[in-house]
């Protein structure tokens, strides 16, 4: 088996504590900036889209461990699943309280009729939607509540989650022509993707050879 | 609304943080960091002084709190330079501006080519502090010098058949690395209408906080046309050109249904994709300030609403 060393160190008892201070530092940077007054002339704006961009990476990097996982054979990443998935929330509930809070006030109001007016804000707030659901299943009572293969149906929505985080990105930056950065995202998310769909159809494959 | 004058940033105080920067570039955080402040202290390095008096026209002076000068300089939407906010000042350094001429054409007559030196000197230099409201949904209160484009419109005498102004701004790729990609139609162009452009507020300006403008924010000289959202008033103009028909400007061949001629600031005429009725001032005041409502004409309808009477302004956006 290749990477056995990595391997024994993903399964080590600090491997987690590690992962969890490393996934805490952009919000450790980002807490700095707001006390060194560093967030630039919109300070707000900063928070939104930090936010944003760690909820978006996080996303990426959760898509990345199945390939890590059964492709390279990193199979001690297993155990960092629901850590790095419950990251990419936290960054996605920051984002949110951040737009709730500075942008519109906590006016409810305000807010119901963004979501139900502006796309951009309505598919970025069903990806919001989906990760909270995919969160609030995330401990094992609920994955024996549910059974396995139903709580795995449901977690797959995290590729849904992602493109509707994708297009709630690019609508906003579409506006003024500047989605280079978004369709580097999309490339990222599309060959993890397709690697899934790759994958999917050799096993079919093989299995048509076994059982003609 | 008065502002009392130990809101606004002291020369002092902007020295001493200017000084703090220098203090972290002394090494005190390591060389890394130190280097990096050192750039944030050079970039901000003062441009020479453009000498003025306050301007008499009316509304060309609001009392309101103004944008720091870092800011200002630092935070701009400028794409022959680049998409980000922080790009023109980076990069905008570059660009040789010196020797520079703006040629007049079209329906005027006296066409020709006017240089910066004699455009200095065409009329007296006048401070006037504009809001500036980005389509975006920020705003900033600069003050800027230069003097009424009108001036210089009436000095090249416009045929009866000149009903609208185009502005060509400067394409140079060699120095602009944004032309590589296509985010926009190089040249970048804007139009008015000729009423809008004799407006008194109209401004043609050199320079601002008192000294002439850094290369990001459109030097040598630029386009302030303070009613309206900032992508209308073009930096860096290399051409103005009289025409009888309507121009089509870089926005508008780019995306027609979201941006139109006019581009009036109006809180009632959302963007397809946010609502204009609110702005995010920046003026230093840190993120707990609420959001401002944004006013029709930005603030100027008084003095400019009589130019559209009779215009349905949501269709003509």
């Amino acid at each position: 088996m290749r990477f056995v060393r990595l391997n024994r160190c993903l399964t080590h008892a600090t491997a987690k504590p590690v992962v969890w201070l490393l996934c805490l530092l952009p919000l450790a940077a980002l807490v700095l900036r707001v006390f060194e007054q560093d967030l630039g002339p919109n300070p707000v704006e900063t928070l939104l889209r930090s936010t944003g961009d760690w909820a978006l990476r996080g996303l990426c990097v959760v898509l990345l461990l199945t390939p890590l996982q059964q492709g390279v054979g990193l199979t001690g990443l297993g155990r960092m699943r629901r850590l790095l998935g419950l990251f990419s929330f936290f960054y996605a509930v920051l984002h949110a309280s951040i737009y709730a809070w500075l942008e519109v006030g906590w006016l409810w109001q305000d807010m119901w009729q963004d979501v139900l007016q502006r796309p951009f804000i309505t598919v970025g707030m069903l990806a919001w939607l989906l990760l909270a659901a995919l969160a609030a299943t995330s401990y094992q009572a609920a994955i024996r509540f549910l059974g396995g293969k139903r709580w795995k149906q449901l977690h797959r929505m995290v590729h849904a989650a992602a493109w509707l985080a994708l297009l709630h990105f690019y609508w906003m930056r579409e506006a003024k022509n500047n989605t280079q950065e978004v369709l580097i995202y999309v490339a990222v998310i599309a060959v993890l993707q397709g690697w899934r769909v790759w994958r999917w159809h050799q096993r079919r494959r093989q299995q048509r050879v076994i059982r003609p | 609304m008065a502002i009392p004058s130990s809101e606004i940033t002291s020369q002092t105080l902007f020295e001493d943080r200017r000084q703090y920067l220098k203090w972290l570039a002394g090494g005190a955080m390591g060389v890394g960091l130190g280097a990096w402040a050192q750039r944030d202290a050079l970039a901000s390095a003062p441009m020479s002084a453009l000498p003025h008096v306050p301007s008499a026209v009316p509304g060309a002076r609001t009392i309101e709190k103004l944008t720091p000068y870092a800011d200002a300089s630092g935070y701009n939407n400028f794409y022959e330079f680049g998409v980000d906010k922080t790009d023109p000042e980076r990069y905008a350094q570059e660009l040789p501006i010196d020797p520079w001429s703006v040629e007049i054409e079209g329906l005027v007559r006296k066409p020709g080519r006017w240089a910066l030196e004699d455009l200095l000197k065409l009329s007296p230099m006048e401070e006037r502090i504009y809001r500036l409201r980005c389509v975006e949904g920020w705003s900033m209160v600069i003050p800027w010098v230069g003097y009424s484009l009108a001036e210089l419109i009436r000095r090249v005498e416009p045929m009866g058949s000149a009903k609208f102004v185009e502005f060509v701004t400067v394409a140079d790729a060699q120095h602009m690395r944004g032309l590589k990609s296509n985010v926009l139609q190089w040249p970048y162009t804007e139009g008015l209408r000729l009423d809008e452009a004799m407006h008194p507020l109209t401004l043609l300006s050199f320079g601002m906080y008192g000294r002439v403008l850094p290369k990001q924010s459109g030097a040598p000289l630029r386009l302030v046309v303070p009613w309206k959202y900032g992508f209308k008033s073009a930096k860096s103009i290399v051409k103005i050109r009289f025409v009888e028909q309507m121009p089509q400007s870089a926005w508008m061949k780019s995306a027609p249904q979201e941006y139109g001629f006019y581009s009036n600031v109006n809180p009632e005429v959302p963007h397809r994709r946010w609502s204009q009725a609110t702005e995010r001032r920046l003026d230093g005041g840190g993120f707990f300030a609420p959001k401002r409502k944004t006013l029709m004409f930005n603030g100027y309808a008084d003095q400019v609403a009589q130019l559209y009477s009779g215009l349905d302004l949501k269709r003509n956006f």
